[in-house]
C-alpha cells in the first residue's frame, strides 16, 4: 500500500503515456483520448515528441477534464510507462498520491518505484508473446493490450471503444477483429488480476455537447478551401507540413470538378521555402488565392519575397506553426516565439499583419478571413498558429460557414473600369485616402491597366524612379494602409473580472486554454484580473486603452524575450514599466498552473508591506 | 529599366500583322543599357517573334529576375504587365502565375548570374516541372551591374576585362535543361537574329518547358580579346545544327531548303516547326544525342546553336497536376467553396 492516498477522482485527471517514438502507440493512445470523448467527458490531449522517426522516448498526455478545461494542466496523475529509457523522469514526475501503470513481465527491484504513488503491473510483453508469433504485431498489439487494462482500471465501457475501433478499420474486418481480441485481452486479465476500477474513473457525462475533435493544422488546411485558396506552395518543416497535407486531403474530396473530376487547385512542393514562397507571389500577383505552410526557419528563408510582397504589395497568405526556435531550436516543441519576425519580416522598413487564432475553430475562420484581408489590404497576412495549436487535436466548437458569403477581392480594376470615361489607372494612386490602391490582374485589358511590378521604388504610376519625395511618399502611403488594417482586422476580446481591478491581463493564441482556467485559479487565491485576448496585429485602439485603465498589465506569451509586450511598447508608445512579463519557453505548452504561479505570486507581492521597514 | 516611354506616333504605312498590330504595338520603354549591348538585339528579335506570331500584347507576362537582362521586359510589349521579382527567382514566380492563369503565355527573361548561380535551383526545378513558359537567358557570362565579375557560364580560361583567368568550370545551362526535361532547348546569339527570331516564336508555341540560351555580349564589361563571350568569339566559333521556320495555321512546306534538307516537327496546337539541316547527321527529336552532340563540340570549343531538342508531344505542369481548363483565378466562391452542407458533414466526422 503507498504511504500517501491514492487519488480519488472522477472525470478529472491526467494520464501520461511514455513510450518510445515508432513503437506504434500514437493510434493506441489516441483511441484512449477518443473512447473518452465518447464517454461525453472532454478530454484535452498532447503529442509531446523528439525530432525523430525511430528510438527516442515520446509522450502523449491526455487531460481528462469533465470542466472542459482544455489547456495543459501540469502534473501527471497516471503514468503509462512503456519505456525503460525515461523510467525515472516518468516515475518522478507523477503527482503524489498517483499512479504507475507498467510492463512487469520483468521483475522490477523495489528502488525503481516510489512509496507514495500506486503501483499497477500488467505482464504485457508476456501477454502479447503467448498470443503473437510476428514481432510487429506484438508491439502494435501490446499497444492495444495496455489500453485494454485501462479500460477496466478506469471502469471505462469497452463498447465505445469497440465502436472507435470499428470506424477506423471499418471494411477491414480482419484488423478490426484481431484488435478488438486485443483490447478483452488486456481488460480481461486486469479484471481477473488487478483491484478494478482505480481511484481515477471515468464516467459517462453529457459535456462534449457538439463540440468536435481536430487539429489546428487540418483547421487552417480546411479554411483555405473554404477561403478559396486555389494555389498552394510548400516546403516540408515540422510542425507545419500537416497544414499542407491536410489541404491536399481537404481538395481531393473538396475541389474536383464533378463534371471532368480535375483539379480547381494547384499544390506544388516547391523545392525549398524561397520557391514556396515565390510560386505564392506569383500566383495572387496572377489573382489567384494563394498560401503557403511553413515554420520559423522558413520565414527566415522567405524574408526577402515578404519584403517584396510587402513593397509590391502583392496578397499573400502565410501560415506559420511555430515551434521552438531560434535556429533549429527545438523544432517539434512549441512556443510563440516568432511574433517579432513576422511583424517586421525583410529588410528595411516593413509591417505586416498578424493573425492570432486561439484553437482549431479560430484557425479555421482566421484562414479563410486572411485571403479576403490580403485582397483587400494587397499585402501579406500571417496566420500565426503554433505546434499545440497546430498538431495536437483539440476540441472546440463546431466549424461554421455562411453560404451567403462572398469572396471579398477588394480593389481590383476591371476592363469595363478601365474604359469608364474619366477613370485614371496608377497602381499606387491612394484614391479613396485610405492607403490602399487598385490593382489589374494581367490580361485585363488590351491597351490600359498594364503596368510593371517590381521591388524598386517607382511613382503612384508605378514608373521607375528614384526620386527621394516619391519614395516616400510610397512608403508614407504604406503607413496610411496599415493603419487601415486596424479596423479590418478581427478585433480584441475583453472580460472584465468579477469585482472592479487595477490589473489586467493580455495574452494570446494557445495560451487562451490555459489562461481561462488560470483565471479561475486566481480568484481563488483572491486575484482580480480583467483580460483582453489579442487576435491580431496592428494592434486596435483598444489595446492601448486597455493598458491605460489599468495600474499595470500581465503580458503573459511563451517566448523568451517578451516579443507581443516589445510589439505593444513599439507600437504604442507605451511605458514598459506597466507591462509585466509572463513568460513561458521551455517548449512545453503553458499550462493555468503556471500562469496562476507567476501572476499569483507576483500580486502576493503587491499586497506584502515591507517588513523590512517595520523590523529596523 | 527607365520610365522614359517612346513617342506614340507612328508612320501609317506601318506594316501590319493578321491582329492589325504593327511593331510598336510590341514595343516598349526605351532601354537604358548600354549602347551595343546584345540585351537590346534579344529584346528586338522578341519583339519581332510576337509580331511574327500575332499574339495579344496583353496575354503574354513577362517575368524577369534582376540584373541587366532582367531590366529587358520593360524594353518590349508595353501593354503587357511585368513582374521584375527578385534575383534569380523569377522561375519560381513564373510557375505561380502561370498556376493562377493557364491561358497567358509566360515569357522569362533571366540572365547567368540569375539562372545559374542564385536561381540555378529555381531554374532546374521549373525545367523539371514543365512550367509551359519560354525561359529565355540573356548570357553574357559577367555580372554587368556589379561591374565586371565572373559569372557561373564564365569558361573556364577566359579572361575577364581586368585581364583575371576564370580557373572554375562553366556551368552549361543547355545542358542541364536537357539533362532535367526540358521539351524545347536552344542555343542562339544575340548577334544572329535570323536563327533566334523563330526560335523564340517556336519557343512560345511549345507547349512545355522551353529554354532559349542566348549568348549575348556585355558591351562594357565581356566584349574582349580572351572572353569566349565576345561578339568576335561567338562568331567564329559559332556551329548552327539548324535553321527554324515557324509555320501557324498553314499547309506545311514543302520546298526543300539549300543546302540541307527539311525535318518538319508538327507540335500540338498545330504549330510546325520547319528544320533546315545545316548539320547533316543532326536530330533534333534525340535528347540524348543532342547532350552527346554538344559535349562534344564543347570540347573542340565550339558554341552550337540553333533547336538542340524538341518533344512535340510535351506536357505541363498543368497536366500533371491535371487541373481544370478554367484559369483558377477566375474561378469564383461558387466553384471553390464546398458550403455549409459540407462543413456540416465534416464535424459530424471529427465527433
Amino acid at each position: 500500500m503507498p504511504d500517501q492516498s491514492p487519488i480519488s477522482s472522477v472525470n478529472d485527471f491526467v494520464v501520461r503515456f511514455a513510450n518510445v517514438n515508432g513503437s506504434g502507440s500514437a493510434s493506441a493512445n489516441e483511441l484512449f483520448a477518443r473512447s473518452i470523448l465518447r464517454h461525453g467527458v472532454p478530454v484535452s490531449p498532447r503529442n509531446i515528441f523528439p525530432s525523430n522517426i525511430q528510438g527516442l522516448p515520446t509522450w502523449y498526455e491526455v487531460r481528462v477534464t469533465e470542466a472542459g478545461h482544455l489547456g495543459a494542466r501540469g502534473g501527471v496523475d497516471m503514468m503509462v510507462a512503456m519505456n525503460p529509457q525515461t523510467w525515472d523522469k516518468d516515475v518522478a514526475s507523477i503527482e503524489p498520491g498517483g499512479y504507475l501503470f507498467y510492463d512487469s513481465t520483468k521483475p522490477m527491484p523495489s528502488s525503481k518505484f516510489r512509496s507514495d504513488i500506486t503501483v499497477i503491473g500488467v505482464p504485457l510483453t508476456a501477454i502479447t508473446n503467448s498470443t503473437y508469433t510476428d514481432p510487429r504485431q506484438r508491439q502494435l498489439f501490446k499497444n492495444i493490450i495496455y489500453l485494454g487494462a485501462l479500460c477496466a482500471l478506469l471502469d471505462m465501457d469497452p463498447k465505445l471503444i469497440e465502436q472507435l475501433i470499428g470506424e477506423q478499420y471499418k471494411g477491414k474486418e480482419k484488423l478490426l477483429s484481431s484488435n478488438v481480441h486485443a483490447l478483452h485481452l488486456g481488460r480481461d486479465w486486469a479484471l481477473q488480476n488487478l483491484k478494478c476500477p482505480i481511484g481515477l474513473q471515468v464516467k459517462k457525462a453529457d459535456k462534449v455537447g457538439d463540440r468536435i475533435f481536430i487539429e489546428g493544422n487540418s483547421a487552417a488546411a480546411l479554411g483555405a478551401v473554404y477561403g478559396g485558396a486555389t494555389v498552394c506552395a510548400w516546403y516540408p518543416i515540422t510542425p507545419s507540413s500537416s497544414v499542407a497535407e491536410a489541404f491536399t486531403s481537404h481538395c481531393k474530396k473538396l475541389r474536383h470538378d464533378p463534371k471532368t473530376g480535375k483539379a480547381k487547385y494547384a499544390i506544388v512542393q516547391g523545392e525549398d521555402e524561397l520557391a514556396s514562397i515565390g510560386i505564392v507571389i506569383g500566383a495572387s500577383w496572377n489573382g489567384a488565392r494563394a498560401f503557403t505552410a511553413t515554420s520559423g526557419p522558413g520565414i527566415s528563408l522567405m524574408t526577402e519575397f515578404i519584403g517584396l510582397s510587402y513593397f509590391a504589395e502583392i496578397p499573400a497568405v502565410i501560415m506559420n506553426i511555430q515551434r521552438a526556435g531560434p535556429s533549429t531550436g527545438m523544432p517539434t516543441r512549441t512556443q510563440q516565439c516568432d511574433i517579432i519576425a513576422c511583424a517586421y519580416a525583410s529588410h528595411g522598413d516593413t509591417k505586416h499583419v498578424l493573425l492570432f487564432p486561439e484553437d482549431p475553430a479560430e484557425a479555421f475562420e482566421f484562414a479563410a478571413q486572411s485571403f479576403d484581408l490580403a485582397d483587400r489590404l494587397q499585402t501579406m497576412i500571417f496566420l500565426m498558429l503554433d505546434l499545440d495549436i497546430g498538431m495536437n487535436n483539440r476540441l472546440c466548437r463546431p466549424l461554421k460557414w455562411d453560404d451567403a458569403r462572398q469572396y471579398d477581392r477588394g480593389k481590383v480594376m476591371t476592363a469595363a473600369m478601365l474604359d469608364e470615361p474619366g477613370r485614371d489607372f496608377g497602381r499606387y494612386l491612394d484614391v479613396d485616402g485610405d492607403g490602399i490602391p487598385y490593382r489589374t490582374y494581367p490580361g485585363t485589358h488590351p491597351t490600359k491597366g498594364s503596368f510593371f511590378t517590381r521591388g524598386t521604388s517607382r511613382d503612384r504610376y508605378a514608373r521607375y524612379s528614384e526620386e527621394g519625395a516619391v519614395y516616400a511618399d510610397n512608403m508614407q502611403r504604406l503607413v496610411r494602409k496599415f493603419e487601415t488594417a486596424q479596423d479590418m482586422v478581427p478585433r480584441p476580446l475583453q472580460a472584465n473580472a468579477a469585482k472592479p481591478t487595477k490589473y489586467g491581463v493580455i495574452y494570446f493564441g494557445s495560451t487562451s486554454p490555459a489562461m481561462d482556467e488560470a483565471i479561475g485559479l486566481l480568484e481563488a487565491r483572491g486575484h482580480q484580473l480583467d483580460r483582453m485576448r489579442i487576435r491580431a496585429f496592428p494592434f486596435h485602439s483598444s489595446v492601448a486603452s486597455f493598458i491605460a485603465d489599468h495600474d499595470f498589465v500581465y503580458v503573459v506569451e511563451q517566448n523568451r524575450d517578451a516579443q507581443l509586450r516589445q510589439l505593444i511598447v513599439n507600437e504604442n508608445g507605451i511605458d514598459p514599466v506597466r507591462l509585466v512579463p509572463i513568460l513561458h519557453y521551455d517548449g512545453t505548452p503553458i499550462t493555468a498552473r503556471f500562469i496562476a504561479n507567476a501572476i499569483g505570486d507576483h500580486q502576493d507581492h503587491l499586497k506584502v508591506t515591507p517588513l523590512r521597514k517595520a523590523v529596523s | 529599366m527607365t520610365y522614359i516611354a517612346k513617342p506614340k506616333f507612328h508612320h501609317p504605312g506601318l506594316k501590319k500583322n493578321d491582329l492589325g498590330y504593327t511593331h510598336r504595338d510590341y514595343e516598349g520603354k526605351i532601354s537604358t543599357l548600354c549602347a551595343g549591348c546584345g540585351h537590346d538585339s534579344i529584346t528586338a528579335s522578341i519583339i519581332e517573334a510576337c509580331y511574327e506570331l500575332s499574339i495579344e500584347p496583353h496575354r503574354v507576362a513577362k517575368i524577369s529576375g534582376i540584373g541587366c537582362s532582367s531590366k529587358t521586359p520593360d524594353y518590349f510589349l508595353g501593354n503587357s504587365h511585368g513582374f521584375n521579382s527578385v534575383h534569380g527567382r523569377m522561375p519560381s514566380v513564373l510557375t505561380g502565375a502561370n498556376l493562377a492563369n493557364r491561358d497567358l503565355i509566360y515569357l522569362g527573361v533571366s540572365g547567368d548570374g540569375d539562372s545559374a548561380s542564385i536561381g540555378f535551383g529555381q531554374f532546374a526545378h521549373s525545367i523539371r516541372r514543365g512550367v509551359n513558359m519560354t525561359y529565355i537567358v540573356e548570357n553574357n557570362g559577367v555580372y554587368g551591374l556589379t561591374k565586371g565579375q565572373f559569372s557561373a557560364t564564365a569558361d573556364r580560361g577566359s579572361k575577364s576585362k581586368k585581364g583575371v583567368m576564370n580557373t572554375d568550370n562553366a556551368i552549361d545551362l543547355v545542358a542541364i535543361a536537357l539533362q532535367l526535361g526540358a521539351s524545347f532547348v536552344a542555343r542562339s546569339f544575340s548577334g544572329d537574329k535570323t536563327q533566334l527570331v523563330p526560335l523564340i516564336a517556336a519557343a512560345i508555341r511549345h507547349k512545355g518547358a522551353s529554354f532559349i540560351d542566348v549568348i549575348s555580349p556585355c558591351i562594357a564589361f565581356n566584349n574582349h580579346a580572351g572572353s569566349t563571350k565576345s561578339f568576335d568569339y561567338v562568331r567564329e566559333h559559332n556551329d548552327a545544327v539548324n535553321r527554324l521556320d515557324v509555320l501557324t495555321g498553314r499547309d506545311p512546306i514543302t520546298v526543300d531548303y539549300a543546302p540541307g534538307t527539311v525535318q518538319v516537327v508538327e507540335q500540338h496546337d498545330g504549330t510546325r516547326l520547319a528544320l533546315r539541316k545545316i548539320d547533316a547527321d543532326y536530330d533534333a527529336s534525340d535528347r540524348l544525342a543532342a547532350m552527346t552532340f554538344l559535349q562534344k563540340h564543347a570540347a573542340k570549343g565550339q558554341v552550337v546553336t540553333g533547336l538542340l531538342y524538341v518533344d512535340p508531344d510535351a506536357e505541363d505542369l498543368h497536366t500533371h497536376l491535371d487541373t481544370v481548363e478554367t484559369p483558377l483565378n477566375t474561378l469564383e466562391a461558387e466553384d471553390l467553396c464546398p458550403g455549409s452542407a459540407a462543413l456540416e458533414k465534416i464535424n459530424a466526422s471529427l465527433r
